[in-house]
């Protein structure tokens, strides 16, 4: 299995790539982060493909962040095995540090400079030749739609647009793998699209993305795999849509409930019927959550039922998505 | 059924290791902090040249404002000079047989570094650190920890050798230069701006918050600036002040800025510069560790 030319491999989003499926590119095994109250991450295995973009999902606390904190050397591991590209991470920072460019969680752009000038100083810190740098910086400035502002400081600058810039700056040394903390929280749906599309052609260029959100429309539509954490454990691991598959059926079919009675009554009432006897019951606040293979046959049958005729009008029936897997793997009480 | 149960007790028997790894590894760490923060405080750090990369960075920002940057230390001297200097010193027949401005005119300059790189060092750097999160961008780069750290207080200390330049030049311009060997004060101001910068750092890794830096202000520079032997000579307070005025770091400052501002050279120099290397090789060690403590979890 070398060098095999994979088609489809997210087929929400169709990209083809070579994926060298030998070597992993960021590997993590028996990997402990345990603080002196706190076990951030306890014990994960992962391994991440050249050219892939591999999304670290879960609920806040659950562990993304000091992973990849500690995949881009900011974090040192209590135990186990960390390597970037063959090399521990622990032992060979400089190295590891050289070839992945970081968007932080929160934003650290240099307020004491312009959008230019934070390229050009962040350019210094991996050697970059000025030359080199100057034309690289105009590049991303580009590449990101910043060229009206390359030369307003960072404080004149949108939320959206202080995301574009700091992902230019973790492009400045052409990186590798580039890893992207929460990229999109907080931006308007412009900005998000635009920044899921710069991501997707840099995975074109060859680049390992890894990435963590709360997001599953944006894991979905950019990652080949994710895993799902919760309480520094990983708790599945998979493309998307093997995800969905695997751990919900198709189509969801979500009735709204004022009374809190509902859910009882829809069990009682397909409970008798074989057919439906796969289908699996969830309720959320005001609304019951059917889960199904064939949301059709099932909404005829209950339209069937005089009973549910008032309550069947405010029916939303969808496609299952990777936020229907996450909340049931992890549960729908708040964390925090 | 039983199968079940075995399952189940598999998966206790997998939690029950898994917790105590990790109670294990809690343990070990525990050991760690209880004897390892005074072989962290010593051990010896690995500094590159990098560091002059950070120290670049804040020159740059340093030279976009350089204007208004180098008007204090074009008019403090000039205002201590006027009022100290020239209207208090009309009182003072003589100190050392010096005029007073003469005695005066040195300590302003020895001032001028310690407050220069205390100030940089602790709030302008505290700002960088814990608002700006200056520091966490830079240390995802082959930049480390140590470099940023080494690269603030190199830049601490050149603040103070710039402004101890020009202060330098105004003094003699009012002709209170008696000996050709005060240009040596430019060169010293970077090694007595290196010792405070250090001092300050370790402050700032230890600090909870901005506001503490008053207590650093008030309890240690505030008392420098006044009993280091910068308004009066030391030998004219009480012993017990002067046992304790004799290990400021502000005192060997003053004492070799003087002496080189005046041309009285003895030995007494070579042991104020022997203490104060020891302060700066104590304190630089101790600042770069301290802050790796803080940063680096």
């Amino acid at each position: 299995m070398k060098n095999i030319r994979m088609k489809n491999v997210n087929p929400l989003n169709n990209i083809e790539v070579e994926i060298n499926m030998d070597i992993p590119v960021v590997e993590g095994r028996g990997l402990y982060k345990v603080y002196e109250d706190v076990e951030a991450v306890c014990g994960i295995n992962f391994s991440i493909r050249k050219g892939e973009i591999f999304g670290f999902l879960g609920p806040n606390g659950a562990g993304k962040t000091t992973t990849v904190k500690m995949i881009y050397c900011a974090s040192p591991r209590t135990s186990g095995v960390l390597n970037v590209k063959g090399l521990d991470v622990d032992k060979e920072p400089r190295k590891v540090k050289g070839i992945i460019g970081v968007v932080p969680q929160e934003n650290n752009l240099d307020p004491d400079f312009t959008v230019y000038e934070n390229l050009i100083v962040f350019s210094r810190y991996f050697d970059i030749p000025r030359k080199v740098a100057e034309v690289r910086a105009n590049e991303l400035i580009r590449f990101m739609n910043l060229e009206e502002k390359k030369d307003v400081k960072v404080d004149g600058l949108s939320g959206g647009m202080k995301r574009r810039l700091i992902i230019a700056r973790a492009l400045i040394n052409n990186p590798e793998i580039l890893i992207l903390d929460e990229p999109t929280t907080g931006l308007d749906p412009q900005a998000r699209h635009m920044i899921w599309e710069r991501i997707r052609n840099l995975k074109t260029q060859g680049t390992t993305v890894i990435l963590t959100t709360h997001y599953m429309e944006e894991a979905e539509y950019l990652c080949d795999r994710v895993v799902v954490m919760d309480k520094g454990k990983i708790l599945v691991e998979g493309s998307p849509r093997e995800l969905i598959q695997k751990y919900v059926k198709k189509e969801v079919i979500e009735v709204s409930d004022n009374s809190g009675k509902l859910r009882k009554k829809i069990e009682s009432l397909i409970s008798s019927e074989p057919e439906f006897s796969n289908i699996e019951v969830d309720s959320f606040a005001e609304r019951v959550l059917l889960y199904t293979d064939d949301a059709d046959a099932l909404f005829k049958f209950l339209s069937g039922k005089v009973s549910l005729h008032e309550t069947l009008k405010e029916t939303l029936i969808r496609r299952s998505t990777l936020e229907d897997v996450f909340l049931k793997l992890t549960g729908r009480r708040l964390r925090e | 059924m039983s199968e079940n149960e075995e399952k189940e007790k598999n998966l206790q028997s997998k939690n029950n290791s898994e917790n105590n790894k990790i109670t294990e590894v809690k343990k070990d760490k525990k050991k760690e902090n209880k004897m390892g923060f005074i072989s962290t405080l010593f051990s010896v750090p690995v500094v590159s040249r990098r560091a002059w990369k950070v120290w670049h960075r804040n020159a740059d920002v340093f030279m976009k404002t350089y204007k208004t940057n180098f008007i204090p230390p074009f008019i403090e001297p000039i205002l201590y000079l006027a009022g100290l200097g020239f209207g208090l010193g009309g009182f003072v027949s003589e100190i050392d047989g010096l005029s007073y401005a003469v005695f005066l005119a040195p300590a302003l300059i020895a001032i001028s570094v310690m407050n220069t790189a205390s100030g940089e060092n602790t709030y302008a750097s505290y700002v960088r650190m814990s608002f700006q999160k200056t520091f966490d961008a830079i240390i995802a780069t082959p930049v480390s920890i140590e470099d940023v750290i080494a690269g603030e207080m190199l830049w601490g200390a050149t603040k103070s050798l710039i402004n101890a330049t020009i202060m330098l030049v105004v003094i003699g311009a009012f002709g209170l230069l008696l000996s050709p060997l005060a240009i040596l004060i430019i060169p010293l101001s970077m090694f007595v701006g290196l010792v405070f910068a250090s001092i300050s750092m370790c402050f700032t890794a230890l600090v909870p918050n901005i506001d503490s830096f008053n207590y650093y202000f008030f309890l240690f520079v505030t008392p420098m600036f006044i009993f280091s032997g910068t308004f009066f000579p030391i030998s004219s307070m009480p012993k017990v002040v002067q046992q304790i005025a004799f290990f400021l770091p502000l005192t060997p400052a003053v004492t070799t800025m003087r002496a080189l501002a005046t041309g009285n050279v003895s030995i007494d120099l070579v042991f104020s510069l022997l203490y104060l290397l020891i302060l700066l090789v104590f304190f630089f060690v101790f600042a770069i560790n301290l802050m790796k403590r803080r940063l680096i979890i």
